[in-house]
């Protein structure tokens, strides 16, 4: 299992692994939002929680094609599908894997995003802290698109059709937790709504990621 | 006799093209007559005036769209613990069927809401939840049109059905989040007080049935239809081999 992960986590900060492109996407995305919608700071304030929250859900979606295609075109995923560790579990750890590669960087650069979107201070807590509760939800969910897609010759565009649907309750939520702590209302049950998502999401998606993945593999 | 034995496609197609005469016509039957009576013979509402008479397409549509999806939900799974072809080409042929009844839900609400609520649309729960319904719709069906090989597309597909089925609830009760919204609760109930009153009522009733007729008879249809291009597939393939 620790020899999966260090290997996926290895491939990602390698050169070639595309480690840096998720951030570089999510800072883009944050500067190019005053630039379309203007520099009214009062304006930015407000609609920075939501902006932050978009960019980090797109920045998770455009390295999911990476996910598993590599390790379908080389053959590592059959491999990994015959191992004695059930496959459940292999698709967890990549999920975990993509994680600290892609939605932990998002949630440490937030804050310094924040900066540049004019976030309330005391919004900048309940951004990180709601990032890092749906982050790992979004990479469970994106794993299970991946792997629905993984054997198809085009499957970019039908990854984002199939897998932004399932973002929605998660963007809901987080956006609902940022947006309340942003102007200091009380945030409980929204928060407590996205852990529960991303605590089930983790615990049951891997199965049907699993499952789908052995129809595409036999 | 019991229910499987209609999951042979040869006893499903000649006992669905009995029935489909007998669906075809009882759906026009229900939603001409029903259609006439709620638009000529039923009185003007106090509030909404003659507004109120898109309700004999908008409600029958909404039901069914969320019904469609349910349809598909127990295909596929009879398609994944048992294996009946037809269970899966019938969720397949329901698919699009869903989506169009969607679509007519969220135009004739667009219609009905401009001059009631003075705008074509609200980011109001449930007009939100049906344009993320019909999202999913979209994703099921193309990732069913991605996939070659029927068998690996039947599964993919029931399992997005089944994952899109939890997070299409989950997202139904997210939206509720933000406020009530512009919408009315359930205009029909069977044992409330609170819903559309008698004059309204029974004409409605009739276009839900025809609506409910019409999907039947064109599920049946569909699904015959791929099952029939089912076998071409394969005359098609066996030819080849041969020469």
């Amino acid at each position: 299992m620790i020899a999966l992960l260090l290997r996926d986590l290895k491939l990602a900060f390698r050169a070639g692994g595309g480690f840096g492109l998720g951030l570089a996407f999510f800072l883009i995305v944050t500067v190019l939002v005053p630039l379309s919608v203007g520099p009214q700071t009062s304006l930015l304030a407000l609609i920075s929680p939501g902006i932050l929250w978009l960019g980090a859900l797109l920045a998770n979606l455009l390295s999911l094609d990476r996910l598993l295609a590599l390790d379908w075109e080389d053959g590592s995923l059959d491999l990994l599908a015959t191992a004695p560790l059930p496959l459940e579990v292999a698709l967890g750890i990549k999920a975990f894997a993509h994680w600290l590669t892609t939605g932990l960087p998002l949630v440490l650069a937030a804050p310094v995003l924040g900066v540049l979107l004019n976030l309330p201070t005391a919004g900048v807590s309940w951004v990180v802290i709601s990032l890092l509760l749906g982050t790992p939800a979004l990479s469970v969910i994106g794993t299970f698109g991946a792997a629905l897609t993984v054997g198809l010759k085009r499957g970019g565009l039908l990854l984002s059709l199939l897998v932004l649907p399932l973002y929605v309750p998660t963007l809901i939520f987080g956006a609902e937790v940022s947006r309340r702590g942003a102007v200091g209302m009380d945030v409980t049950t929204p928060l407590l709504m996205l852990a529960g998502i991303t605590a089930a999401a983790v615990a049951l998606l891997p199965y049907a990621s699993a499952a789908v993945l052995r129809v595409n593999l036999r | 006799m019991s229910l499987w034995e209609y999951a042979n496609p040869r006893k499903f197609l000649t006992t669905s093209e009995r029935l489909l005469p007998w669906f075809w016509g009882l759906a026009g039957l229900c939603l001409v007559a029903g259609l006439i009576w709620g638009f000529f013979f039923t009185p003007d509402e106090a509030r909404q005036g003659a507004t109120v008479k898109i309700i004999y397409l908008h409600v029958p549509a909404a039901m069914l769209a969320i019904n469609a999806w349910i349809m598909m939900l127990v295909a596929s799974l009879i398609w994944l613990v048992r294996r009946h072809h037809v269970s899966a080409l019938a969720a397949r042929a329901a698919a699009p069927i869903g989506a169009v009844m969607t679509l007519i839900a969220l135009i004739t609400g667009a219609i009905w809401g401009q001059p009631m609520w003075g705008t074509w649309w609200e980011w109001d729960p449930r007009l939100t939840s049906f344009l993320i319904l019909f999202l999913f719709y979209l994703g099921y069906i193309a990732l069913w049109q991605a996939i070659d090989n029927p068998d690996t597309a039947a599964d993919l597909t029931s399992v997005l059905c089944l994952v899109g089925t939890v997070f299409a609830l989950l997202s139904r009760y997210a939206v509720n989040f933000w406020n009530q919204g512009l919408h009315q609760g359930a205009s029909l109930s069977l044992d409330k007080e609170e819903h559309v009153a008698n004059v309204f009522y029974l004409p409605l009733l009739v276009c839900i049935a025809g609506f409910i007729l019409l999907f039947v008879a064109l599920v049946l249809y569909r699904t015959g239809t791929e099952i029939r291009a089912r076998r071409m597939a394969a005359l098609l393939a066996r030819e080849r081999a041969g020469a």
